[in-house]
């Protein structure tokens, strides 16, 4: 148990510093003298000056690189060029809208994915099988934000029940947030739920052939209670996994959900930060977008080593 | 095909000819037991033959605006109707399907052509290389799809080729993963080794031996990729990373529709549909592959 999660760790931080390089180098391939990137083009040459100190921008790169991990470490990545406003603190205003779309995006998710996924596998090759397996199918191939647009037609626009756009508090208006937030949680969940929906209709099928649920039945309980209380526990373990993997989907799309609902959080501001060549603010995102997928992975695989026994013996073994 | 009589004595030649005939008729069976997935491939067929033939099968000129004909409903004239600055949505929605082809497919081909052979070799060679390249695929996927390739995109600049970059690049990783995962399981399979025994050097083993054997499963990976990256350049361009106006993209299109949904609802309707019918069908395509190359999985 403690060699994987050491293993476990040493590959996170691994990837970690994997990743600040490639974005540290990233920076360093936008054309152009690297202080006028990070200052902006409406910066004097006192201001270039002092960004070429603090970024030691005369330094050798590998100087440069230690120093901006350095400073990244204490949480400073620098300052957005457009508001001056520290680039963590930007992200620290901007992150709990987008965390609290997804929150509602993988709550609608799981609402739809498990029972239909766990019902279609149950009843497999039947008429509910195929229609679920259709509209798993479909909400894998709608292109999110066309799916959006056509619910503002339809809800906003001609049935008038739902805001098209904005955004207000949850803590304010409660109620006024929710009926901002359902359409843009529905449209980031539907692909979640489809992904969601196949693997637990996959991982279901499987549990359902082994061994120990046919002793289950032979024992003679009903098929309820072998479904509910015996196989979902073991069937939903992927399913966790899949959930810690499509965080980074859940990401991209809340940037397109985002900017079709109007509502101002992360994934608006990495487009808004890429339309002003705010360059500081697109690195600092990146990275931090990226490094959080990391993270979340990393508990997602240490929670299920709670969930499966088996994984603390044998998950350590398979190379990854 | 010769008469009965004619079968008996027939050549080799023929022969073979008739067991090929055979074989193609066995996989026109199995493939007819799946109408979806046929159905799937014909509408990628013809959003193919569309994309191909945009410049002679589109009735007007995607680009010619007509101020007299600005949101009009679609009419006999005009059968999507026209947008914001009167141009012919049909037309416009065909010669997107040339550019979001070209972006899906040759963005796959990029990633193909970088991620086979880096996962040939580290699945092939294993060692530090495979331990470097698999730590930095995993660094690779950690950035979320389209912010990697927002993020590339700024570097780079928008446009359609850069675009189509971003998204290759973005892709690639996968097809480095599966690539080594699928080399890691032939290598060692007994006819892998009986060429290495038989004196056949690495470069022949991999591309004569293991790499026809692993290229239906990369097949198979490529029907899921290629309308992931359309829908990637769609988005992409939605948010004006990708192809610039007045070029037609179903993303752009998508884009200018948006600011008119209560006068012409119809700019949005169309776009949408060729890109959500187009997606469909290649995961219906690329399913019924799957199945078709693998009859054992579900």
């Amino acid at each position: 148990m403690l060699d994987y999660l050491i293993q476990r760790l040493a590959i996170s931080a691994v990837t970690l510093v994997l990743i600040s390089l490639i974005v540290f180098t990233g920076v360093r391939l936008i054309p152009g003298d690297p202080a006028r990137v990070m200052a902006g083009t409406d910066a004097d040459e006192a201001g270039l000056a002092e960004i070429r100190v603090k970024y030691g921008l005369n330094d050798p790169i590998p100087v440069q690189y230690l120093r901006w991990v350095g400073l990244a470490l204490q949480g400073d990545l620098g300052e957005s060029i457009r508001t001056r406003e520290s680039v963590v603190k930007t992200v620290a205003r901007k992150l709990p809208i987008t965390v609290e779309l997804a929150c509602f995006a993988i709550l609608i998710a799981l609402v739809i994915a498990i029972p239909v996924g766990v019902l279609s596998a149950v009843r497999r090759n039947t008429f509910w099988d195929y229609l679920a397996n259709s509209l798993s199918l479909c909400g894998l191939s709608v292109p999110s934000f066309w799916l959006g647009i056509m619910l503002i037609l339809l809800l906003s626009v001609r049935l008038g029940w739902l805001p098209a756009s904005g955004f207000v508090s949850l803590l304010q208006e409660p109620v006024a947030n929710l009926q901002r937030m359902i359409m843009p949680a529905f449209v980031l969940g539907t692909a979640l739920a489809a992904v969601l929906m196949r693997q637990t209709r996959n991982s279901m099928i499987e549990v359902l052939s082994a061994d120990y649920i046919r002793t289950a039945y032979s024992k003679g309980l009903a098929g309820r209670a072998v479904v509910f209380r015996h196989a979902i526990r073991n069937g939903l373990i992927p399913v966790v996994t899949i959930l810690g993997l499509q965080t980074g989907a859940l990401m991209s799309g809340a940037v397109v959900t985002e900017q079709i609902f109007v509502v101002p959080g992360f994934g608006r501001l990495i487009v808004e930060a890429v339309f002003t060549r705010d360059y500081p603010l697109v690195q600092g995102v990146v990275l931090i977008t990226a490094s959080s997928y990391v993270l979340i992975n990393l508990l997602v695989d240490m929670s299920y080593t709670l969930l499966d026994p088996r994984i603390r013996v044998h998950g350590a073994a398979d190379g990854r | 095909m010769a008469g009965d009589g004619g079968a008996v004595a027939a050549p080799a030649s023929a022969v073979g000819r008739e067991i090929e005939a055979g074989s193609l008729q066995r996989a026109w069976r199995r493939a007819a037991r799946r109408p979806p997935a046929l159905i799937g491939a014909a509408v990628v067929m013809f959003y193919l033959l569309l994309a191909l033939g945009a410049p002679w099968i589109a009735p007007d000129d995607p680009l010619r605006t007509e101020w007299s004909q600005i949101r009009k409903a679609p009419t006999a004239a005009h059968p999507f109707g026209t947008d914001d600055l009167g141009r012919d949505i049909l037309s416009r929605v065909m010669w997107g399907t040339r550019i979001s082809m070209q972006a899906g497919v040759f963005s796959i081909l990029l990633a193909m052509a970088v991620g086979v052979p880096a996962g040939l070799m580290a699945g092939y060679y294993r060692g530090v290389f495979d331990q470097l390249l698999m730590r930095l695929t995993d660094a690779w996927l950690s950035f979320p799809f389209l912010i990697l390739a927002i993020g590339l995109v700024t570097i780079l600049g928008p446009s359609l080729t850069n675009a189509t970059v971003a998204i290759g690049v973005g892709a690639t990783p996968t097809y480095i993963r599966l690539t080594r995962g699928l080399v890691l399981a032939t290598r060692e399979l007994e006819f892998v080794q009986g060429a290495r025994a038989l004196g056949a050097n690495d470069l022949r083993v991999m591309a004569r031996h293991i790499l026809p054997n692993i290229t239906s499963a990369l097949l198979v990976q490529a029907t899921v990729s290629v309308p992931t990256a359309i829908i990637a350049e769609a988005i992409l361009s939605f948010l004006g990373l990708g192809v610039q106006p007045p070029q037609p993209s179903w993303g752009t299109m998508l884009n200018a529709a948006q600011q008119f949904l209560e006068s012409a609802p119809w700019m949005a309707w169309w776009p949408g549909l060729a890109i959500f019918s187009l997606t469909l069908s290649f995961n219906l395509a690329g399913d019924g592959l799957r199945d078709w190359l693998d009859p054992k999985d579900y």
